[in-house]
Parts: structure tokens; sequence; C-alpha cells
């Protein structure tokens, strides 16, 4: 299975090749991807750098750089989507990474051998869904949505006209993606219309007087002891109040980690692996990176007798949100 | 201008849902969405019951509308889906690539749901061509949003295409693997006891301080105030919308829609809105304004 691994900027791209990523993934500085932050993605001229680096990977093997384009082309800037795909194109990346059909449409049909993936944000969750994208824009590939279990995923990928990358290790979303707008309704901003989701210029940290409020919007997301670290007020990992009760109503503080389902999603024919993480630091996606490129040699030298060790397991712990990680819908109880 | 009625989110008993339907059939509601789109475990209706009152509705002169299961997983899911989509009588709204899929294929003109995710008009006209003759836009997008692709359809020289606006509702905002209304219930999915209907209109989720934040409705996550945009039908109208979609979450959505065949009727903008209702994404502002 092909490693593929986040960079939000060039030493994150660096960290990701030299540690064994075998492809990377990175965003253009603009709404055009769906981790449209302050501070993060590739110029034009950093792309270029990206290019030059994974093409020289001093590792001496042959590194995909992949390119998202991946939120929803807004009315009011088409042309901004169709000038990433251009540069997509002129550049020769390995994959486009979109979700929009307008998008998929586009370049499909002005660089017939540009390599298309289909992204999470296209919310293809079945096999009829694939083939309505593979039949009209012949991508080769699609990242399922992280609402699948693993028997979902296995029978799907018996199915599926084209290849499947699934979702490995990183920050979980527990909705649907491209299915998600929960940010918008409180921000005005969502991943599908700008690539942002909670945005920070709508994060407040108050201080009170037992501990840290955290604000969206200047909703109340979540209320910390002194004794507890707190957390980003993402809205679906907030505490709120169902029947008079204050719980994680949605979702705990968690990250995806399925390094223990490596075998059963190599025999289910699952193509590659994606950590997820462009807003991550070089630091955390070079020790991502380095433990489940090990996992994976490991795996592949000795199939039949595999098993995930503790210090993997705890290294990726230590890199989680609130240090502890789920297998999310693919273990048929959390859902 | 038309008023539609959007497929029923909440999983009431087959009883109220006949009963709330023969009254429709006596409503001010033109065109009627029907059918489970939400969680594939609701079963209290099955397809042929649906398909009866999509017959008795048309008997009363109304458009009937079969609308499709959203986040479709399952095997099962889909077989659902493409049977509804060769159901060969009634015009289906597609909530999910996959009933585009079958439509296309089937070449029968359809529409599309708010969570298909068309923002501009360059990705309608990819839909228009197979077969796409009307679509709801994305509940998140504002009017300025909706007039530039009004606009940019003239340019690409789609004139039949039909617009449908979500007016008044819950606002659907997401959807999940996970079953909040089970989780709510401290139940797994696999055994939720069919929980989502013992609450009518979904359970209210509000922050520690008591704002309103969400309704949780099974695996789907619906706004916590009901969006209401009624009084902006003139606007709506005079930009070439076609329908206005209104959402129920009980039976005085009868009401709601009769006040506005009556305003419409007198060409009077007041509607009644209710403290606690928002609007914000129809003039740019984040959805939960008002």
């Amino acid at each position: 299975m092909e490693l593929v691994c986040p960079a939000g900027n060039l030493p994150s791209l660096k960290a990701a090749v030299d540690n064994g990523a075998d492809a990377v993934y990175i965003g253009f500085r603009d709404e055009t991807n769906a981790r449209h932050f302050a501070g993060l993605n590739f110029s034009d001229q950093r792309a270029m750098k990206a290019l030059d680096y994974v093409n020289k990977n001093p590792r001496g093997k042959k590194v995909r750089l992949f390119v998202a384009v991946n939120t929803y082309a807004q009315a009011s800037n088409w042309n901004r989507w169709k000038k990433a795909v251009d540069m997509c194109a002129d550049f020769g990346v390995d994959a486009l990474i979109a979700a929009d059909i307008s998008v998929l449409d586009y370049a499909s049909k002005r660089y017939p051998d540009l390599n298309l993936h289909l992204s999470v944000q296209a919310s293809a969750t079945n096999q009829a869904s694939l083939s309505f994208y593979h039949d009209h824009f012949g991508i080769k590939r699609a990242v399922l949505p992280r609402v699948l279990s693993l028997k979902q995923v296995e029978r799907l990928a018996q199915k599926s006209p084209v290849e499947l990358e699934v979702f490995a290790f990183g920050s979980l979303c527990i909705m649907a993606e491209g299915r998600c707008i929960l940010s918008s309704y409180v921000t005005g901003e969502s991943p599908n219309t700008v690539g942002a989701c909670s945005p920070a210029s709508a994060v407040r940290w108050q201080t009170t007087a037992n501990g840290m409020d955290t604000r969206l919007g200047g909703l109340l997301i979540d209320r910390f002891d002194h004794h507890e670290q707190a957390g980003y007020p993402t809205l679906c990992k907030g505490r709120f109040t169902v029947n008079d009760k204050v719980s994680h109503a949605i979702e705990e503080p968690t990250s995806l980690n399925t390094l223990n389902l490596i075998p059963q999603l190599h025999q289910a024919g699952i193509s590659a692996v994606k950590i997820e993480g462009r807003q991550r630091s070089p630091a955390y996606v070079a020790e991502v990176v380095r433990i489940w490129r090990e996992a994976l040699d490991h795996y592949r030298a000795n199939p039949d007798g595999f098993t995930t060790n503790d210090r993997w397991m705890a290294g990726l712990s230590r890199l989680s949100e609130g240090s502890q990680t789920t297998l999310g819908a693919y273990n048929r109880p959390w859902q | 201008m038309q008023i539609t009625l959007g497929p029923l989110l909440f999983f009431w008993p087959k009883q109220e849902v006949t009963a709330f339907y023969e009254k429709v059939a006596e409503s001010g509601f033109d065109r009627i969405y029907l059918g489970e789109v939400v969680c594939s475990k609701r079963r209290e209706l099955k397809l042929d019951d649906w398909l009866a009152i999509a017959k008795l509705l048309q008997a009363k002169g109304k458009e009937v509308v079969l609308s499709t299961l959203t986040l479709i997983e399952a095997e099962s899911e889909l077989a659902q889906v493409s049977k509804i989509c060769e159901n060969g009588t009634f015009v289906v709204e597609a909530n999910d690539m996959a009933a585009v899929h079958y439509l296309a294929k089937a070449g029968v003109p359809f529409s599309t749901g708010p969570s298909v995710n068309l923002y501009s008009a360059e990705a309608l006209q990819v839909l228009h061509r197979t077969g796409l003759k009307r679509w709801v836009l994305p509940v998140e997008l504002s009017f300025e949003h909706l007039k530039l692709i009004m606009a940019r359809l003239q340019e690409l020289g789609i004139t039949d295409l039909e617009t449908e606006v979500f007016s008044y509702g819950y606002l659907p905002l997401a959807y999940s693997a996970r079953c909040f209304t089970a989780r709510t219930h401290e139940l797994n999915k696999d055994s939720c006891e069919f929980s989502c209907i013992k609450s009518s209109a979904g359970i209210p989720l509000a922050t520690q301080e008591g704002d309103a934040l969400f309704t949780i409705n099974g695996i789907q996550t619906l706004s916590g105030s009901c969006h209401n945009i009624l009084d902006q039908w003139q606007a709506m109208e005079s930009a070439g919308v076609k329908a206005m979609r209104l959402s129920g979450h009980s039976q005085d959505i009868l009401k709601v829609a009769d006040e506005l065949v009556r305003a419409m009727g007198h060409g009077i903008t007041a509607i009644t809105s209710e403290n606690q209702q928002c609007n914000g994404y129809w003039s740019g502002r984040p959805g939960i304004s008002h």
C-alpha cells in the first residue's frame, strides 16, 4: 500500500519524504484546498521547490506529488479553481485531488492525461457514486470518507471501478467529509466554501476563575478545569448539553489510528493509506510518517506474523488529540 | 412561485405519517418530496407505503417526487436507491451521486437535493447534461451567490433549469456514520431500538450556557434554530427562483404553508417570524445569525 503523507509547507514535505513517504500531498495558498489556513500551503514557487525535492529524493526512491484542489469552486471566483488545475498540469504533478464536478470536468477535458484522484470531500461512499465519477471524469483513485465500517470497505473494494485510498491516521472527522457545514453555521466559513473548519479567526480562548473557556463565533464550545488541557474548539468535539446532561455529545477529542488494520486493509485490496495533517508541524509529520513506514515495511517483510508494537502505538498516541486514538467508523460499535 | 414540502427528516410512526400526508393533500403545497432520506433503519413505511401516499397526493393534483437516502453505506441501501430510481412513474430527487449515476444512466430527468454539492453554474452545467431539471441551492449559500449562479447559467445558455431554495425549517448541516440519537440514549447504532421515534422533532443540543446550537436527528445534525427566509419570497421571485422549500418538524408546517400562500396571494412581505429563528446564510453571515 502506498503511504500518502501531508505537507502544509516545505519543511513538512521534506520531513515526509525523508521519513519514507511514498507520496506527499499539498495544496496551493488559497481557498482551492480544504486546509486553507493562514501561513500554510504552497505558492507557485514553493510548489516548484516541492516538486524538485520529491524528484531528487535523497532516499533514491521516486516519491509522488499530489496536489489537492478539493474545495467547491465558488460562483464568485470559479476561475481561481481553473487556474489551480492549470498549474497542476503545468507542473506535471502525479495526481490532482479534486471533489467538485466542475473542477473534475474541466481537468478531464482540458488535460486528458492528468491523473485524477477523487477527494474525500466528494463524499463518495458507495460503488454507484464511484462509478459516476469514474464514468464521467475517468478518475483513477478515490479517497473514502471516514464513515464506512471495515466490512463495508472490504465489500466496496471488491466492486470499486477505481483504486481506493483510506484514512490511516490523524484528526478524525466525525461527519461525512463534504457533507458537514457545522462550521459555516457558526462562523460563516466551511470546508466546502473556503476550505476552513472552525477557523482560527472565530476562536476565542478565555481564561476564567475555574480554568479556560473556548469559544467559536462567540458560542461556548467547551469549558476546562485547571487540571484539564484545553483543546481547540472544533464544533464536533465540544461539550454540550443534551437532555440536561453535559457531555461530548458528538465525539471526544481523539484521533484515528488504523495501524493494526494494516493486514486487513491490504488484503481487501486497498491501494493507499493516507495520513491526515497538512496543518501539523514538520516534527509531527516526521514522527507519524516514520512509524507508519516502519509498520508497513514490517508487514511487507512478514505479512503473516504482523503485530503492532507498543513503541509505535505509544508514539502515535502521544501525537493524538487528547492523547487517545480510535478506529472510528471502521469499528462498528463506535458508530 | 411554487411552495414545496421537503422530505420528512424525522422518524414518525406510520399512522402519523399517513395522517400527516392526508392533510398535506388538502394543503397549499404544490410539490411534495417523499421518502426516507436520513436513515435506512427507519422502516415504519416501506417503499410501497410511500408509493401509496404518492398516488394519493397525485390524485389531489400535487406534483410528487421521491427523495433518496443521503448517506449510502451498505449495499442493501444502494439497492434501495436503485429501486427508487427505477420506479418509472415519479420524478426522483437525488441526494447522493449514486442516485445521479442511476438516473443519468436511465436517461430520466431528475432533481437534486441540498446535500448534492452544486456551488456554481459550471457544476450545474455538468449535471444538466445528464438530465438535471431542478436543483436545491446548498443551504449555506447566500442570495448574492445565488444571483451570481443564475446570471452565469444564462451566460452558459442554460434556461430550463429550475431552482429551489430551502426557505423554512431546521437546516440539514451534517451526516455521520455515527448515530447521535443512539449515543444520547447510550445505545449502539446496531441496537438503537429505533429511538429516533421517541423525538418527533429531534433532540435539542445546547451550549453549556444554554444557547441552542444543533438538533440531533439520528445520523443527521440539523440547526438548533428554525431557518426562516419566507419573507424573501418576492426577492426570490424576481431572481427567477422557481420554488421555495419548507421542511416540517411538526404538523404546524401546514399553517406555515397556508400563511405563505396568503402572503403571496395578497402580495405582502410580512410573514410571521418567531424568536429563536435564524436566517444568516441568506445574507452571507453565519447560518445561526438572525
